[in-house]
């Protein structure tokens, strides 16, 4: 059995402009200990879809319209208030992309951090010092100091190690990370990146990463979902897909990807009518 | 200084047409096209806006000249009451006597709403007081809509000096208590409605011309601007052109939430005994005679039953349009919601 | 910090001089004192009576500069007002030629003795309301209680005052109706009516006002970040959104607690209640232009320091500002 199974997912957004098919009858799965990047341009789905596995997605404009998430095999869309709770964060983690403003600026590190634990980890005795653990986990050279700091008093790279930390300190079974990188210099994106890779290894958790980056997914995924308009029109194994992408938008998105030392002059672009007509 | 009637209607005629006129020319944007499609969903606002056409069109009914005779004339409100006579006294809605507990005495007419302590009927001093209180709010809003949008849009444009002017005199205006300031300026302009506007208008424009100064600045940082100046237009072109249509929608809001807290001021200084003159109609004098009333034996209520009644329905049609304005202009939705 | 404070305090010397200034056009070349005279001394005053009056007072000396041989040029009322306000030598009424430093002495207990159990429960219950709002938004219990909330900020204050009375006192004489006497605790009976009608004229504005500032702050990336963790909505609201939001709540509520001493004009002047309120309004209808004057003053000076203590606020209450 899959750690994630989501199977015919559709969820609507219905706003006083319209109505918008925001995912359209996905499915795939997500095993223990994989690491599985989904992939797609802004718009895709792909964030509702990470948000829905916690049913994290706002229902007064979202409404789920039909198909089943199954968190170890049993129907998170049926969750009791109770069984979301201890879902959330104990079980499936997030860290979101703008670490500056998803950290709650008026509490330290060490509350914020502290409440994850008080939630989901009653077993733990000396909070203090698991909290030093964690953030040492995520390679922070100065945890005390780290611990006693606000939010803004962190680069932004700390400030995302501190958001891993946060939802690392349930041991969770699957970490959903959306564009984790995205707002951090390159050079941090890196650093980060390996952060990501040795934790796996270590804490042997699934990890579902979005991102529109190929080049993360390269180095990270084993398995890559690409979305396109609220579907998942490929999916595999990622060197099967980025060296034999079979659809044509996969195909598109990889072309995109401008190389060095190409000596083309103009970058390619992604035809939607065309691939409108072509699918 | 008393206006004739011919003036102040052309006042008001000449305040909607250039309103009318900046909406027209505002109105092509698409931020506007989608303000207006978000509010035409809108219920409440749709409703608040017909209740305050409801007053707009007494106002005017009292406002249309109809020649009654050699010496005076008769607005359209004043002949559609014609066959109301006028009483000696107090009397109760719908009576047939005067309100008295000792000697009733036979009135001439109906009244629905009863008579006041002159006689009149109260619902035609209600339905005058539409009036006065429309051109309260629209002379005021001439005054302070021009003021805050130009002062606000040059400090915010051209900055600098410019800015630090403009600043010194709003703060410095903004530090007087505005419920004192226009008490003082009443005082020294002396009593009368256009005085009761300059006083309104003076204390308004600091509050529109610290919002539309927000925008502008925040509007001149944007790449189009850039653009503009890159491309040669010069700072009055933008100006016009680009800065100006951007802050129009919190004008509007401005002037819907502002009218709404002018009708509500007069009535407090009518109270103080700085309000309208005592011959104009107005429901902050009724509610002021209301104080003496209520204490009598029996209790006379209906004058501030109906002048409250009205200046609630008017103030509070105007606020829920300006929220409606708000939710059209700038939807929650539009930003990341949160789940529960 | 402290340089940042004295630089504000710097800034408001010149407001100050602006507002000294306004004061005086309005009160002096608007409204000439010769006017004043005549309103207060009557049309019939015979013009020796209005020289007198206006030398007793200084206001027969010329507007801003003395050009007449034998005097200094600085002698001149708009100095003289100046110098009075900066040194806070308040004057004398014009109607009563009462001290109005002692006045305004005077009027101050009443006033608090109504403003500040108004603003304390006025808060409470605002704070709460909101707190509920926010809670349950997006149902139609909001939806009531939005408009709830701007019908009452709809009524005017002498409308709450006018009915309140009539309906508590007059109706069911369990309060006295109007006036007030200083005599210990027997003194609440004359504050409950104004102080219950005070807290609910401002209820509807103060609960939409706080209501809206929980509600942009549940919308920050923040609350999505803590609802992923689990945490409850209860505690999200009560704790994380709460402490966010009273930052901004804080500061706007001690940028009104100097004004607390001026206390309503419309409220304790129907209740009679001798404040500071009914102060200006007496003065108001006696045309006491000295009175209306030092209350212009007095009360901006008040708005400064309203503002100075908002910025020591946010830089006490905001982690932002206070760990730079």
């Amino acid at each position: 059995m899959s750690l994630l199974e989501v199977r015919n997912l559709r969820i609507q957004f219905v706003t006083e402009e319209g109505e918008t098919q925001a995912v359209d009858d996905i499915s795939f799965f997500v095993d223990s200990g994989e690491t599985v990047a989904l992939v797609g341009e802004s718009g895709s789905g792909k964030s509702v879809t990470a948000l829905s596995l916690s049913r994290l997605v706002p229902t007064p404009p979202a409404r789920y319209q039909g198909g089943q998430i199954l968190f170890e095999g049993k129907d998170v869309l049926q969750f009791s208030k109770r069984q979301l709770q201890d879902l959330r964060g104990g079980k499936i983690a997030y860290v979101f992309q703008e670490p500056s403003t998803s950290l709650n600026p008026v509490f330290r590190v060490r509350n914020q951090i502290a409440e994850a634990i008080h939630l989901h980890r009653r077993d733990v005795q000396d909070v203090r010092a698991e909290i030093l653990n964690i953030l040492d986990l995520v390679g922070i050279r100065d945890p005390i100091r780290a611990m006693e700091a606000y939010p803004h008093q962190l680069s932004g790279g700390m400030q995302q190690r501190v958001m891993i930390a946060m939802a690392l300190a349930c041991r969770p079974k699957l970490l959903v990370a959306d564009e984790p990188t995205t707002a951090l210099d390159v050079t941090i994106q890196a650093q980060i990146l390996n952060l990501l890779r040795e934790l796996r290894k270590k804490l042997g958790m699934a990890v579902l990463l979005i991102t529109h980056n190929f080049a993360i997914v390269s180095n990270l995924a084993d398995r890559v979902l690409v979305m396109y308009r609220g579907k998942i029109v490929e999916q595999g194994p990622t060197q099967e897909v980025l060296h034999h992408p079979k659809h044509p938008y996969t195909q598109a998105l990889l072309a995109c990807i401008p190389k060095i030392g190409s000596m083309e002059r103009r970058l390619t672009t992604i035809d939607h009518e065309a691939l409108a007509r072509m699918s | 200084m008393n206006f004739p009637l011919w003036i102040q209607n052309l006042a008001i005629f000449l305040l909607a047409a250039s309103m009318g006129s900046a909406f027209w020319f505002v109105a092509r944007s698409p931020r506007w096209q989608r303000a207006t499609r978000r509010f035409r969903n809108d219920k409440v606002g749709l409703l608040s806006a017909c209740v305050i056409s409801v007053y707009l069109f007494i106002g005017l009914l009292d406002s249309v000249q109809i020649p009654a005779g050699p010496h005076r004339d008769r607005t359209a409100l004043d002949w559609m009451f014609h066959g109301i006579k006028r009483e000696r006294t107090y009397s109760a809605p719908l009576a047939s006597t005067s309100y008295s507990a000792t000697r009733p005495q036979p009135l001439e007419g109906r009244h629905v709403l009863g008579t006041d302590v002159l006689g009149k009927d109260v619902l035609l001093q209600t339905l005058k007081a539409c009036r006065t209180a429309l051109i309260i709010g629209g002379l005021t809003s001439m005054i302070y809509i021009p003021l805050g949008t130009l002062f606000g849009v040059l400090a915010g444009y051209y900055r600098r000096w410019v800015d630090d002017v403009i600043q010194y005199i709003y703060s410095t205006l903004a530090t007087i208590p505005s419920i004192l300031l226009l008490i003082a300026i009443i005082m020294a302009l002396g009593k009368g409605l256009p005085q009761i506007s300059i006083a309104l208008g003076v204390t308004a424009w600091v509050g529109l011309c610290r919002l539309i100064r927000g925008e502008t600045m925040r509007q001149s940082q944007r790449a189009y601007v850039e653009a503009a100046r890159a491309l040669g237009q010069s700072h009055r072109q933008i100006i016009c052109r680009h800065i100006l249509p951007n802050v129009m929608h919190l004008v509007i809001i401005n002037f819907i939430l502002g009218f709404s807290g002018f009708v509500m001021t007069e009535s407090i200084l009518s109270y103080l005994g700085v309000g309208v003159p005592v011959g104009t109609p107005s429901w902050g004098q009724m509610i002021d005679s209301a104080r003496m009333e209520l204490a009598r034996e029996p209790a006379v209520w209906w004058n501030l039953g109906a002048s409250a009644c009205a200046l609630f329905f008017l103030v509070l049609a105007l606020n829920l349009l300006g929220d409606a304005l708000r939710r059209a202009f700038d939807p929650r939705g539009s930003s990341v919601s949160v789940s529960r | 910090m402290a340089s940042y404070l004295i630089r504000r305090i710097l800034y408001m010397v010149p407001i100050i001089f602006g507002v000294m200034v306004i004061t005086f056009v309005l009160f002096f070349v608007v409204q000439s004192p010769t006017a004043m005279a005549k309103r207060i001394l009557g049309p019939k005053a015979k013009p020796e009576a209005i020289q007198n009056w206006l030398h007793n007072r200084g206001y027969d000396k010329p507007r801003f500069i003395n050009t007449q041989p034998g005097a200094t040029w600085w002698d001149s009322q708009f100095v003289h007002q100046m110098k009075a306000l900066a040194t806070f030598d308040l004057g004398y009424s014009d109607a009563t030629g009462e001290s109005i430093a002692r006045m305004f002495r005077q009027g101050a207990i009443p006033s608090l003795l109504i403003t500040v159990p108004s603003f304390i429960f006025g808060f409470l219950i605002s704070l709460s309301a909101a707190l509920f709002f926010v809670f349950v938004r997006d149902s139609r219990t909001d939806l009531f209680g939005v408009i709830l909330c701007v019908a009452m900020m709809s009524i005017p204050i002498q409308v709450y005052v006018i009915f309140g009375q009539w309906l508590i006192a007059v109706k069911t004489s369990y309060l006295p109706a109007f006036g007030f006497y200083l005599s210990g605790a027997s003194t609440i009976k004359f504050l409950v009516l104004p102080v219950i009608l005070y807290t609910l004229a401002d209820l509807g504005g103060e609960v939409r006002l706080y209501r809206t500032i929980f509600l942009e702050e549940i919308h920050q990336e923040y609350v999505k970040t803590a609802q992923a963790k689990g945490v409850s909505p209860a505690r999200v609201l009560f704790v994380h959104v709460l402490k966010n939001g009273m930052i901004s709540i804080i500061t706007l509520v001690v940028a009104s607690l100097p004004f607390l001493i001026i206390g309503s004009l419309v409220l304790e002047n129907f209740f009679g209640i001798p404040g500071l309120g009914n102060l200006t309004v007496n003065a108001i209808r006696t045309s006491d232009f000295a009175v209306v004057r030092t209350t212009v003053y007095l009360g901006s000076l008040l708005y400064l320091v309203g503002l100075l203590l908002t910025d020591i606020c946010y830089a006490a209450v905001d982690p932002r500002i206070r760990f730079q």
